[in-house]
This record gives structure tokens, C-alpha cells and sequence, in this order.
């Protein structure tokens, strides 16, 4: 049902020429259908809880959106708001919190400045300092999704005890500067951020201990992104199936002979597999966010279906090239779009070997147990 | 996604496990783990007679209606079932066949005289079944089948002759089913009939195919002039091949969550020898390591989703991936348990060819991307039902 009304509204509103039109355009995305995906199906708002205007919805609900925005490239901040809004989830009840959820439900566009100038979240380029003044925030942030385009912006910094800390920041405010960084899949777009003295004061705190917060938000961001993954996986199969029925050579369609079938088969088992593991993934994060699964279940969760979905959709996109033949090469045919959001999703919050080998270290170096 | 299990689902977790509990014990210890794949053929008199065990419990064929000795069990506690038998370590089924193949088929597709005669026997661990299906030149073109069955007018009794193969312990089995051609000049999947056949008899002689493992789980067996009685046909003559194909749109997969805790106990094998020699240190068996965990676990939610789904028993797409996923898993398990090993790999438990357990495992898994539909198949099946991708075009020898 959530299904259908996803796939339905994106087939209408965000077909092939509209990706690329909102690709080409000089706000790298487009604005208008953002304003009807707030407006008319409200998903900014799925996971924002009721009393903030929103609607309260789960994972599984935001997972079957997200799938479905995958396959059709969608070209809008919707994994940047709800990757917010996931991080403002998990943030402890404040003002500040409540009012950039309540600025999400609204349709204003919130990123979060997570990674360092290599990508990385273990270490933040931001820092805190107290100049005697008060409180001022110092550094680059990089891989901003869509960071050029939000109201406000939550930076994690360090402390001066290296400890972290979460602060929402207005991208108007003096010394922050915003810019678009021009990348290899167009339809994720990003931002460098760069804060020089910004002032802020503790209204603007989000968590003044954020260690933990952080790799709790990075499992939920990769959940996030898997859902993304499965749509280009997905999507990436049915096209290329899709043109080799309509393909002759030989005189008969080239769905006809096994080397294709085989191939198309693989695909279909990457892409199922990647969606059982994304629904086990969404169910658990419902679950941690009832206080019903641990923070290790989450973990595992989001690297399995990570590593999983990572590959899915990247092999589906390059079978495809391969299926298309030579015109799975031409910037005219879709599959190239997917093949790129493939690679920049697959390396987004770390790549399949490394969510592996964190579950190898899980199984084989004595950490602890999963449930 | 999760399977939602009733108080009485429970309920009857408990009382499977409680039995098996008690019951899987004292003469029947020894058998515990035994006779899976690649270890059938080992200790068959005792899980023939842990079969009649399971029978005094009602434990065998508890899919089947209660009329004819079944629980009726539902879809989940077919699951537990499954479940719990393998946890509790159960040994390889005797009575598999007639239990999920021969039962099945004759409920849907049997007279009443033909249940009555043989669902019983098989429901209370005395008769035991193989199936008739592969031919040599019928592997996986099941439809060329060559092996003929001709009414005798005289005898009034059909008469079979022509070669089966890979019929898995035929030699400790007493009834075969056999799918013959009725019309001899027919082909293809038309003309076909589906046969109740003693083996006990002079017209069949069976022979062992050993295997790569050194052990003989499988058999050729041949037909001539085989009887069978003139109401061991089932269905019409000309229906066999929708006899034998029933079954398939049925499956829902009650097994697979009890095959993945073997599957579960092989990888924790693994696991453990990797961290005992130190293989657990080299980075490219903890990526193997992982991705074997990972692959495990999404068996499992694949599963869930396939029996959590539609009531009208259609294959669902992810139900239809599963025999080539669980397949090239299981292979690939069995190369990693080699490279964990390492050297050691090659030392055998004792001469002149007794394997361990990994080893066997190793060494039979290859079979499990061939059996029951090989991965090429599969793929096949998979392109063509679930993608709709056109049949190749037959070559002009075929039927």
C-alpha cells in the first residue's frame, strides 16, 4: 500500500528527465518536488515523532520509502532530513531538539556534518573552543549531504577533553560557510562545511557527550542507506532485464539466451537477500528505538545488511552496464545514473569489508555476544 | 517479519522438545547428528528403529490430516517442528521420502485404497521409500525419461523395465516410486505415469554408486520387467508428470529453518577451529568468516518472509532463490572449513579413506548445487518464472 503511493507519486513526479533536469540545475536538486514530497506525501515527516507535527511512523515504513526513492534516483534532500532526524531521535529531550524536528515536519532541510575532511566520523574535524568570550566551534566538516541547501546544519565536534559534542547551527551565521562539492553520482549531491569562530552557546546544544550517539546514528545511517541500496539494486535488474527482452540480436531477444538469464538471476538473488536483511535491519531499529533491542543487535544489523546491500546494488549496476551492452555506456540510458549512486552509496559510512571484518572481529576476537 | 507463534505454538515447542528430550537417548544416543547428508548411509538399522520410536510419540508425518495418523500440524508448527528436531540433534530421517514426498502426493493425488494401503505403514516407521525420478540420460531434462511401464494383460499387473539413478538409499528402502512411460511412443512430460513399486522383488536390481567421499549413499537402480500391482498407478496413466510436479507449487519451506541450525552448527565448527589454530588471524578468512555469518542470517530472514507470506501456497520470489542460495553457501562453507584447516586439511580421520567431518562436508557439498535441481537450473527457473525472461529455444533433437 505505502508500496504502491511511493512508487506511484515518484513515477509521476521523478521520472528519468526530471532526475537529470534537477542534476543539471543550479540548486543540484528540485526545489519544486521537494516542496511535494513535504507537502503532499509529508515523508520528511514519517519519522518525526506526533508531538512534533510529525507522523510518527517507523523504520519499516521509512525503509519501503526510501527503496522506493532508490529506484527512481530521487534528486532531494530526503535522506538528509531523516538521517537528521534520526540522530534528533536519539538526542535526549531539549529545545533545540524539539525545534529542528519541528523545522523538519515544516520542510525545512537539516543535514548533518558528520564526517572529517576523509570521510571519517571516528574523529571530527570540527573542535570546540572557549575563547573566554565563549563557546566557538572551528573546522571542516565534508560529505555533507546536501549541506548547501539546509537551514541548519548539526556539527559534531570535539571537545576540548576529546570527548564529542552535537550542536544545531543556522548556515546563515557568521562564520559558517557552505559549499556544493561537485560529485561523481549527481543525484547525492554534497557540501564542505567550514566554521571559522561560530559562535554558539549551550541552546544550541544537542549533546555534550556524543561518543556513543555517534555510532548509534551511523548504524541507523547505514540502515538508511541500504534501503537507498536495494532501490538501485532493484531498479538496476528490472531495467536491464527490461531492455534485453526488447533487445534481437540473432534473431531472437537476448533475454532468450542463458548467459543473460543467469546473470539476471544473480541480480534477482543480491536484491532479495539485501531486502530480507533490510527489513530484519528496520525491524530491530524499531525495536532499539523501544528499548527492546541492544546497541550490539543494531550494530549487527546495520553491518550485515550494509555489507549485503552494498554489494547488491553495486553488482546489480554493473551487470546492468554489462546486459545494456554498448548503450549501457551512453549518458541517454538510466543504468549509468544507478551504477553511480552505487558507488557512492557503497562507500558511504565505510565499505563491505569493513562492515565484515566488524563482524568478524564480533565472532572471533571474544567481543560481545549478539542475541 | 518475524513469525508470530501462539501460546499453543509454544505449547507445543515444548512438548516436541520435551519428548525428544526423553526419547533421544539411552540405545538411541549414538545417532544423535547422524545419518545427514554425506553420513546416510551410517547407522540405518538404528534410525529405522528410532523411526517406529518416533511413530509410538505421533512424530512422524505430522503434516498429514489426523485421519490418516497426522496432527494436521500448521505451517509454524511445522517450523518448530523442524526446529527443534534439529536442535535436539535428530538423526537423518529414514522416513523422509514417504514422509514429504510419498504421503503428500498420495493424500493429494492417491485413491482411497492406495492411502489405505501404504500411508500406514509409512506413518508408523515400518515401510520406508525411495524416489524414482532421475534416468542417466534424464538428469537436469527430467521429462526425457526412457524407463517403461506396460500393462501385461495376461498378469493383469504392470510390467517396468529401464535404469533409475541417484536413488538415495534404495538397498535399505522397500517401495520406490517410479515415473515410466505409459505410451511408447510419447515424449516429453506427456504420456508419463507415476508407479508404487516394491523393490523386494526379482525384476529390480540395485547397485551402489560410490561417491567422491569413499561412502555410497546413492544407488542405480534397475528394472526389468518389474511388477507392480494394476491399481499401483497413481492418477491416470498419461497424468504422471502432474503427479510428480504437485508437490512443488506445495512447498513452503517448513525445513529450511531446522537445515540452517545444522548449518548453524557447521559455521560454529568452523569458528571455533579458526580461533583454536590461529586462522582467525588472517584477514581474508575473517571476511569469509563474516560473510558465511551474514549469509546464514540472511537465509533465515528470507525464510521468514517466505513463511510469513500468502496463504496460497505460490512461490513466493524470495522462496524461489532459495535452493541456489542455500546451495552455493553451503559448497562455499565447505571450502572455508578446508582453508581454516589448513594443512591439516589433508590428514584423513583414519585409513584407508575415513573422512572427517569436515572433510565430508567439503567433499559432498559439492553435490548440493547439483541434486534437486542444479544451480543452472535454478537460475533458469529463476529468469524465466520470476523474471519472465523467454525459454530458450529448444534444440531440434529434443522433444
Amino acid at each position: 500500500m505505502l508500496k504502491d503511493t511511493s512508487q506511484s507519486f515518484l513515477a509521476a513526479k521523478a521520472d528519468s528527465m526530471a532526475v537529470r533536469a534537477a542534476c543539471r540545475s543550479s540548486q543540484h536538486f528540485d526545489a519544486a518536488l521537494w516542496r511535494s514530497v513535504c507537502n503532499d506525501m509529508y515523508w520528511q515527516g514519517v519519522l518525526v515523532p506526533e508531538v512534533h507535527e510529525g507522523l510518527g511512523l517507523g523504520w519499516v515504513e521509512m525503509a519501503i520509502i526510501l527503496e522506493a526513492a532508490g529506484e527512481r534516483l530521487l534528486t532531494s534532500p530526503l535522506f538528509a532530513v531523516t538521517q537528521s532526524t534520526a540522530l534528533l531521535n536519539v538526542c535526549l529531550q531539549s529545545a533545540v531538539r524539539d525545534r529542528c524536528l519541528e523545522d523538519i515536519a515544516r520542510g525545512q532541510i537539516v543535514s548533518l556534518a558528520l564526517t572529517n575532511a576523509v570521510g571519517s566520523w571516528q574523529a571530527s574535524g570540527v573542535s570546540v573552543s572557549d575563547s573566554g568570550d565563549g563557546l566557538t566551534l572551528s573546522g571542516e566538516a565534508r560529505f555533507v549531504p546536501f549541506g548547501f541547501a539546509a537551514s541548519t546544519l548539526l556539527v559534531v565536534a570535539s571537545n576540548e577533553d576529546q570527548s564529542t559534542s552535537i550542536w544545531a547551527v543556522q548556515s546563515d551565521a557568521v562564520g559558517v560557510r557552505i559549499e556544493h562539492t561537485p560529485t561523481l553520482d549527481q543525484t547525492r549531491p554534497m557540501s564542505a562545511v567550514r566554521l571559522e569562530a561560530v559562535a554558539v552557546g549551550e541552546a544550541q546544544r544537542l549533546s555534550s557527550d556524543a561518543g556513543q550517539l555517534i555510532e548509534q546514528v551511523v548504524a541507523l545511517s547505514r540502515i538508511l542507506t541500504v534501503a537507498d541500496q536495494v532501490g538501485v539494486a532493484q531498479a538496476s535488474l528490472d531495467i536491464s532485464v527490461e531492455y534485453t527482452k526488447e533487445r534481437s540480436q540473432f534473431n531472437r531477444s537476448i533475454a532468450s539466451f542463458q548467459a543473460i538469464k543467469h546473470k539476471a538471476a544473480d541480480m534477482m538473488v543480491k536484491v532479495e537477500s539485501a531486502r530480507s536483511l533490510l527489513y530484519f535491519a528496520a525491524c530491530i531499529a524499531d525495536a532499539w528505538f523501544a528499548h527492546e533491542a541492544t546497541d550490539a543487535a543494531l550494530q549487527e544489523a546495520a553491518y550485515m545488511a550494509s555489507a549485503c546491500a552494498s554489494d547488491a546494488a553495486f553488482f546489480n549496476a554493473g551487470s546492468g552496464i554489462q546486459m545494456h551492452g554498448g548503450v549501457g555506456i551512453t549518458e541517454e540510458y538510466d543504468i549509468q545514473l544507478y551504477f553511480k549512486r552505487a558507488r557512492s552509496t557503497e562507500s558511504y559510512l565505510g565499505r563491505p569489508p569493513e562492515m565484515r571484518e566488524a563482524i568478524a572481529c564480533q565472532l572471533l576476537d571474544g567481543g560481545e555476544t549478539w542475541s | 517479519m518475524e513469525l508470530t507463534f501462539t501460546a499453543a505454538d509454544e505449547l507445543f515447542r515444548q512438548e516436541i522438545a520435551q519428548w525428544l528430550d526423553e526419547n533421544l537417548r539411552d540405545e538411541f544416543a549414538e545417532v544423535r547428528h547422524r545419518g545427514g547428508p554425506g553420513d546416510e548411509h551410517r547407522f540405518v538399522g538404528e534410525r529405522k528403529a528410532w523411526e517406529r520410536r518416533l511413530a509410538e510419540g505421533r512424530w512422524t508425518c505430522i503434516g498429514w490430516p489426523e485421519a490418516w495418523g497426522g496432527r494436521g500440524a500448521s505451517i509454524e508448527q511445522q517450523v518448530i517442528y523442524h526446529e527443534e528436531y534439529a536442535r535436539a540433534g535428530g538423526p537423518g530421517r529414514m522416513g523422509h521420502i514417504g514422509d514429504t514426498l510419498t504421503g503428500p502426493t498420495l493424500l493429494a493425488f492417491g485413491s482411497e485404497d492406495q492411502k489405505a494401503r501404504y500411508l500406514p505403514d509409512i506413518r508408523s516407521g515400518q515401510a520406508f521409500w525411495s524416489q524414482g525420478y532421475s534416468e542417466p540420460g534424464a538428469g537436469s531434462d527430467l521429462a526425457a525419461i526412457r524407463t517403461r511401464a506396460e500393462f501385461d494383460d495376461g498378469s493383469h499387473q504392470w510390467k517396468i523395465t529401464g535404469q533409475k539413478v541417484w536413488t538415495s538409499l534404495a538397498h535399505e528402502s522397500d517401495f520406490v516410486f517410479v515415473l515410466a512411460r505409459v505410451d511408447r511412443d510419447s515424449v516429453g512430460h506427456r504420456g508419463l505415469g507415476f508407479f508404487l513399486v516394491a523393490l523386494d522383488q526379482p525384476g529390480v536390481t540395485i547397485r551402489p554408486i560410490n561417491q567422491l567421499t569413499g561412502t555410497a549413499e546413492f544407488n542405480e537402480v534397475y528394472f526389468d520387467e518389474a511388477v507392480c500391482a494394476v491399481d499401483d498407478i497413481v492418477g491416470a496413466p498419461g497424468d504422471g508428470w502432474k503427479v510428480a510436479m504437485g508437490l512443488l507449487g506445495f512447498e513452503r519451506g517448513v525445513s529450511t529453518l531446522g537445515q540452517q541450525m545444522l548449518f548453524q552448527t557447521e559455521l560454529d565448527e568452523i569458528i571455533r577451529l579458526a580461533k583454536l589454530n590461529g586462522a582467525s588471524r588472517d584477514p581474508e578468512i575473517r571476511q569469509r568468516i563474516a560473510e558465511a555469518h551474514i549469509g546464514l542470517r540472511t537465509m533465515r530472514y528470507n525464510s521468514m518472509r517466505t513463511l510469513s507470506g500468502g496463504e496460497d501456497g505460490s512461490l513466493s520470489r524470495e522462496a524461489m532463490i532459495y535452493k541456489l542460495y542455500w546451495s552455493s553457501w553451503h559448497r562455499n562453507l565447505g571450502k572455508l572449513a578446508m582453508d581454516v584447516l589448513g594443512p591439516d586439511a589433508e590428514l584423513l580421520e583414519e585409513g584407508p579413506y575415513e573422512l572427517t567431518k569436515l572433510q565430508s562436508l567439503f567433499l559432498f557439498t559439492r553435490a548440493d548445487t547439483i541434486y534437486g535441481g542444479t544451480n543452472q537450473i535454478q537460475r533458469n527457473l529463476i529468469a524465466e518464472r520470476a523474471l519472465g525472461m523467454p525459454k530458450e529455444p529448444r534444440g531440434s533433437g529434443a522433444h
